[in-house]
């Protein structure tokens, strides 16, 4: 459904990372894996995200395969640590002005629960479900190879969320690498390989998934 | 020249007369007016008599340094304005100098030009034609700038989901802030297209009014009139061009994030 993505397999390490709110930080996540980050409502799950895809000011290294961030320009390296925030953004009047990168078929639609009609749908009219699934789809037509995922399934009913489960797990399965904010323990059970918990800014190192 | 009539002072107040109409009309329905009409009708009279007495001092000295410092004081008083007419500001000294910067480099580079190239009196910055010229260019930019600037900030701050959503997808800081900028621009542009569109047909302009009164020409006094809205139209367009572009760079930084903490707080 999705092209062969062309960096396919991709290990993110993010070293020493550090910004206001957020204690340094240092983790790696293989090719193929999701990572979870668990911890209570304004701990820093959503700033360690925001910093991983350099939006705010902090410091540390981070790298995709070896490539440095600080070697690519910004809007590049964004489009490799692709970034789901917790609420999507909108700048357009129709659904499909927003695909910058090339519109998903109705087989992509499809498997989100979304017909095929829905790239002309009014923005204003979207339930934030579907913005939230739109959001994802919109972000994975950039082919980024990390996805950086601010609990991605919040606002969506058991089904909608079943799907995304799903399609996280073709991505893992493609070789993407996957860091995602979560606060559903059996979501992270199912998708993830280790879990970090942050608690107050601070990160515990990550601990395997039984 | 020949036909112009000197007023007395006594003409001055004999005007006046319908302003304090108005202020006992306030009194009598009760409307609360006539304290702020009372306030500024003083404040008017005492700025203008003083602005006259300082004139025709700068007038006489004809001096370069006088001529200047008279200038740099204008645009201090202008930059000053821009920042008070935003409701979000760039913190520290960049709220002043984004608007001020671009508005004094727009408005000494037009009024410069016009004196060196097109009015050319003798000297060429004579304060009788460089004060009032650069003065009218000043008072333009500046609420050209002030009304861009102001909409630039507020809807970037209020835009802040959909600009960072499209740095995410991998656009550039001035891809994901185009539409904002423009819009910023278009109202800073607004006020002088419709003093362009409504001239000579809705208002006659006070410049030409006041030459055709001192006895002009009327056809004198509309070239004069032309030159001026040509230059106040150029420098305004210059000048929100820069403080939008200005602002657009100061929200933003070199790896294209959204810098919001740039921004200040509203009260």
């Amino acid at each position: 459904m999705f092209r062969p993505f062309l960096l396919a397999c991709a290990m993110l390490t993010v070293s020493n990372l550090t910004r206001p709110g957020l204690q340094p930080v240092s983790f790696a996540v293989e090719a193929g894996k999701a990572l979870a980050i668990v911890g209570p409502s304004g701990a820093g799950k959503s700033l360690l995200l925001r910093a991983i895809a350099d939006l705010d000011p902090n410091d540390g290294d981070v790298s995709i395969d070896g490539i440095e961030r600080r070697s690519v320009p910004a809007p590049r390296w964004r489009q490799m640590a692709g970034l789901l925030p917790a609420e999507t953004g909108w700048w357009a009047d129709t659904v499909g002005a927003h695909f910058t990168s090339g519109k998903p078929d109705e087989a992509s639609l499809g498997q989100l629960g979304l017909p095929g009609d829905a790239l002309d749908w009014q923005v204003a009219r979207l339930s934030t479900g579907e913005r939230q699934r739109l959001g994802l789809l919109r972000m994975l037509m950039v082919q980024p190879s990390v996805l950086l995922l601010d609990e991605p399934t919040a606002s969506l009913d058991e089904q909608s969320s079943a799907q995304v489960e799903q399609l996280l797990g073709d991505r893992l399965a493609a070789g993407n690498t996957i860091v995602f904010a979560s606060h559903d323990e059996r979501q992270v059970a199912r998708l993830a390989y280790a879990v970090m918990s942050i608690r107050d800014g601070v990160a515990e190192p990550p601990e395997a998934v039984p | 020249m020949s036909q112009y009539i000197a007023l007395s002072y006594w003409d001055v107040v004999l005007a006046a007369v319908f302003l304090a109409i108005n202020g006992g009309l306030s009194l009598w329905l009760d409307l609360r007016l006539e304290k702020q009409l009372l306030i500024a009708s003083v404040r008017m009279v005492v700025q203008l008599l003083l602005i006259g007495i300082i004139l025709k001092w700068v007038f006489a000295a004809t001096s370069p340094t006088i001529t200047a410092a008279m200038a740099a004081i204008m645009a201090v008083f202008a930059a000053r304005e821009i920042w008070a007419r935003q409701e979000r500001r760039l913190t520290g000294v960049w709220g002043y100098g984004v608007g001020g910067g671009a508005m004094v480099f727009a408005g000494v580079l037009v009024t410069v030009l016009a004196l060196t190239t097109q009015v050319q009196p003798d000297p060429w910055w004579s304060p009788r034609y460089a004060l009032p010229l650069f003065g009218m260019i000043l008072g333009n930019t500046m609420t050209g700038i002030s009304l861009g600037l102001d909409t630039l900030n507020a809807t970037v701050h209020r835009e802040r989901v959909a600009i960072e959503a499209q740095l995410c997808l991998g656009a550039t800081k001035w891809q994901s802030m185009a539409p904002f900028a423009r819009r910023a621009l278009r109202s800073g542009f607004m006020p002088i297209i419709n003093a362009m569109a409504a001239t000579g047909v809705v208002s006659l302009p006070g410049m030409m009014t006041g030459q055709i009164l001192s006895g002009v020409d009327p056809e004198e006094a509309v070239k004069y009139q032309l030159l001026v809205m040509f230059l106040i139209g150029g420098a305004t367009g210059l000048g929100v061009l820069l403080a939008v572009g200005g602002g657009v760079w100061r929200l933003s930084d070199e790896r294209h994030r959204l810098r919001l903490d740039r921004l200040q707080q509203t009260r």
